[in-house]
């Protein structure tokens, strides 16, 4: 296969694959985390599209802003696995 | 017993989606279409409103943006009342955070950060400050523009809120910028009502594709969304950082 | 394949909000939901064989052939007020745990005669 297929094929199955963990996790914080490294994997999907815009766009509010907004909500909870 | 009933229920929706999108695009590939018949076409040979040549990169002057980057050029020029209504959503979402959590609450304590992080701050706070006033200034030459630069700006604050337990912004300064360069925006498309004869109209002369002195009001445009957009962002990282006050 | 992906992305977003019933899990159901969308967008506006729709001094004539600069203009958009909404949706979990001491959506309940 070309070297652009294997790409493709990866960066989709890393997509759902971390979506998923991001779903069926017990803490609070590890679905955080693994929301912010989803993001991380969407901006090399758009680099992928050929859109560079959205990427960048991508890159700097997905990962740093949002995450940041998760966290200080949570901070004040003594344990941080208190999720159903 | 729900995690049964939440699967059910995905999996007839996801079955119902897949097979309608199936009849009308192909799902696991791409369309071979070209972009001619689309409305996009416009926009890349920039003749919405009158006939122009090909458009080459350094010697077309007076072309009808002027912008080399074609996605500024739809957001900035072409769809500039989308652009309105999107900073003024942003805006009611930092008046509706400002409002329930701001206001007198004191900042929760936090502790004091290693040595690595207070090193690191004071050498990256300039870089990352002067990278977010590059993106959003020259937002019609590279890909960019006025949301991720004002976004960075933001995240560089952020940055020294992290750094330095004692930091503090007074935030009334930023309150002030902000408003100020909303109202801004719409007095520049005021100008082009009264100049040229519609809302948001672009009256200042384009010069050569790909300088920087080009594109018209394209970069005005992009440094005020700029700056609004950190002050907001700003603004809201600061009250999420707030002690709550029993209700 | 990105185009299958981002589909499943909306339906492992929409389970995300159905199985859970605390309030922070719910957000970042919905964060996923938001994600998927917008690379559907952009995935429907690509062209094999297309470059980006910017005119550098490599790519200097606008007779080549580009992807559709319309969708990603929409999607810049869509990300930014996405921002927006989850920090609203923030705040109103952070009132909810101030007022009845957990981000548990059936225990925290109203009283009967409300």
């Amino acid at each position: 296969m070309e070297f652009i297929n294997i790409l493709e094929w990866g960066v989709s199955i890393l997509l759902v694959f971390f979506a998923l963990a991001a779903v069926i996790s017990k803490k609070l914080l590890t679905a955080i985390v693994f929301l912010s490294v989803l993001s991380m994997a969407a901006v090399a999907a758009f680099a992928l599209l050929r859109a560079p815009d959205v990427a960048v766009t991508e890159a700097v509010i997905g990962s740093g802003l949002v995450t940041f907004i998760f966290v200080a909500s949570i901070r004040g909870l003594r344990k941080a696995g208190e999720g159903l | 017993m729900r995690k049964v009933f939440a699967a059910g229920l995905v999996i007839l929706f996801g079955v119902v989606l897949l097979l309608g999108l199936s009849k009308t695009m192909d799902i696991a590939g791409y369309e071979d279409g070209l972009i001619s018949g689309k409305p996009a076409e416009a926009y890349i040979n920039k003749n919405v409103t009158e006939e122009s040549g090909e458009i080459i990169y350094g010697e077309t002057k007076d072309a009808e943006t002027g912008s080399a980057n074609m996605v500024t050029s739809v957001i900035a020029n072409y769809r500039s009342f989308d652009t309105l209504g999107e900073v003024t959503v942003l805006f009611l979402a930092a008046v509706g955070v400002s409002m329930l959590i701001g206001g007198s609450g004191k900042e929760k304590k936090r502790k004091k950060s290693g040595f690595i992080l207070r090193t690191a701050a004071g050498i990256i706070f300039p870089v990352m400050l002067i990278t977010g006033i590059y993106i959003f200034t020259h937002g019609h030459l590279t890909p960019g523009g006025g949301f991720p630069g004002g976004s960075m700006i933001a995240s560089s604050f952020l940055l020294l809120y992290m750094a330095d337990e004692k930091f503090s912004l007074k935030l009334s300064g930023f309150k002030f910028a902000e408003g100020i360069a909303g109202s801004l925006y719409v007095l520049a498309g005021a100008a082009g009502l009264f100049i040229g004869g519609y809302f948001l109209m672009n009256f200042l002369p384009t010069g050569t594709v790909g300088t920087l002195f080009s594109a018209g009001i394209i970069p005005i445009i992009y440094v005020i969304i700029g700056l609004k957009v950190g002050s907001e962002i700003t603004g809201i990282i600061s009250d999420m950082l707030k002690e709550e006050v029993s209700v | 394949m990105i185009r299958l992906a981002s589909l499943l992305l909306i339906l492992i977003g929409l389970y995300g909000i159905f199985s859970t019933r605390n309030v922070i899990k719910i957000l970042v159901g919905v964060n996923i939901m938001e994600l998927g969308v917008n690379i559907f967008i952009i995935s429907v506006g690509f062209v094999s064989g297309g470059i980006a729709p910017i005119l550098t001094s490599g790519s200097f004539s606008s007779a080549l052939e580009f992807v559709d600069p319309l969708a990603q203009a929409l999607v810049l958009t869509s990300i930014v007020i996405g921002l927006g909404i989850t920090a609203l949706g923030l705040v109103f979990a952070r009132k909810i745990h101030s007022k009845y001491g957990t981000y548990d959506l059936n225990a925290a309940g109203g009283s009967k005669d409300d």
